[in-house]
């Protein structure tokens, strides 16, 4: 099931800018929110609210250096990320196996026994 | 988990019009989906599904049986769910012979709908394996920065 952090986490990956974001301290490590401004085509101030949005997510940690801001990716959020894609791909296989193994009870049903019209129950 | 979409499928022995009362009447519902579902398959109907002890609204979008139904959620936020708060989860039945049915599930968050259209296009391309393969890129660029 769906949890607020689940919640933050996918929107936090789901926008395009903040996954190039991600992408440049992915690959890139330690850098300040100036250096990632000059290697995306938005903003400065974009570039913050990004980090900040990823930084709530888990996906992103800060720490200061001298008078520097430092980004860096947090693994463990990435780990998290991976793991809630799986479970949630898992929990729509269950729910379609169960739509699967209903319907086709209901059909061997249908085709095995009464006559058409038999069964056939409308409920309020 | 906003904003992403997912799309499962499976291949069912029966045909679209059983698959189609499989996924749209409530008391079916309640077996496969929430513990509890109070809905009528109405596009704009407005109704209820229970999770154990929380629950939150749901909308019906789309009504075409027996191949579309398309619902809006928003569990466990509670409110009322309208494009830019919600899930929305999208079922297409497509038969294979008179006796088989294709069923395919999509799931889909706010920030998708209120991208302008190659931003959602783009999103749309990537699918399940798309985000499967991007988280894992990321993971593996990571490990290769930081051995151990």
């Amino acid at each position: 099931m769906t949890t607020q952090a689940d919640d933050e986490l996918w929107s936090a990956i789901a926008d395009p800018s903040r996954r190039r974001v991600l992408d440049l301290l992915v690959s890139n490590g330690d850098v300040s929110a100036s250096w990632l401004a000059g290697h995306v085509p938005f903003s400065r101030q974009a570039v913050s609210k990004h980090l900040v949005v990823l930084e709530q997510a888990g996906l992103v940690s800060r720490r200061k250096q001298g008078r520097e801001v430092l980004y860096q990716v947090e693994a463990h959020g990435l780990d998290q990320a991976t793991r809630a894609m799986a479970d949630l791909a898992a929990q729509w296989d269950r729910r379609l196996a169960t739509i699967k193994r209903l319907a086709e009870a209901a059909h061997a049903e249908a085709a095995g026994s009464s006559p058409p019209g038999q069964g056939d129950r409308h409920e309020g | 988990m906003a904003g992403l979409v997912i799309e499962r499928e499976v291949l069912i022995e029966a045909p679209a019009e059983v698959v189609w009362r499989t996924i749209t009447e409530p008391d079916q519902m309640s077996q496969w989906f929430a513990d509890r579902v109070e809905l009528v398959v109405e596009p704009g109907a407005h109704g209820y599904l229970q999770f154990g002890d929380q629950g939150g609204p749901v909308v019906v979008e789309t009504v075409d049986p027996p191949t579309r139904f398309s619902f809006r959620w928003n569990y466990p936020h509670g409110e009322e769910p309208v494009p830019g708060n919600s899930m929305l989860v999208e079922f297409t039945l497509t038969p294979e012979g008179s006796e088989r049915t294709r069923l395919r599930v999509s799931e889909s968050g706010h920030e998708l709908l209120a991208w302008p259209d190659g931003e959602k296009q783009r999103y749309a391309d990537e699918h399940w394996d798309g985000w499967a393969e991007y988280l894992d890129r990321l993971a593996r660029v990571l490990a290769k920065r930081q051995p151990g």
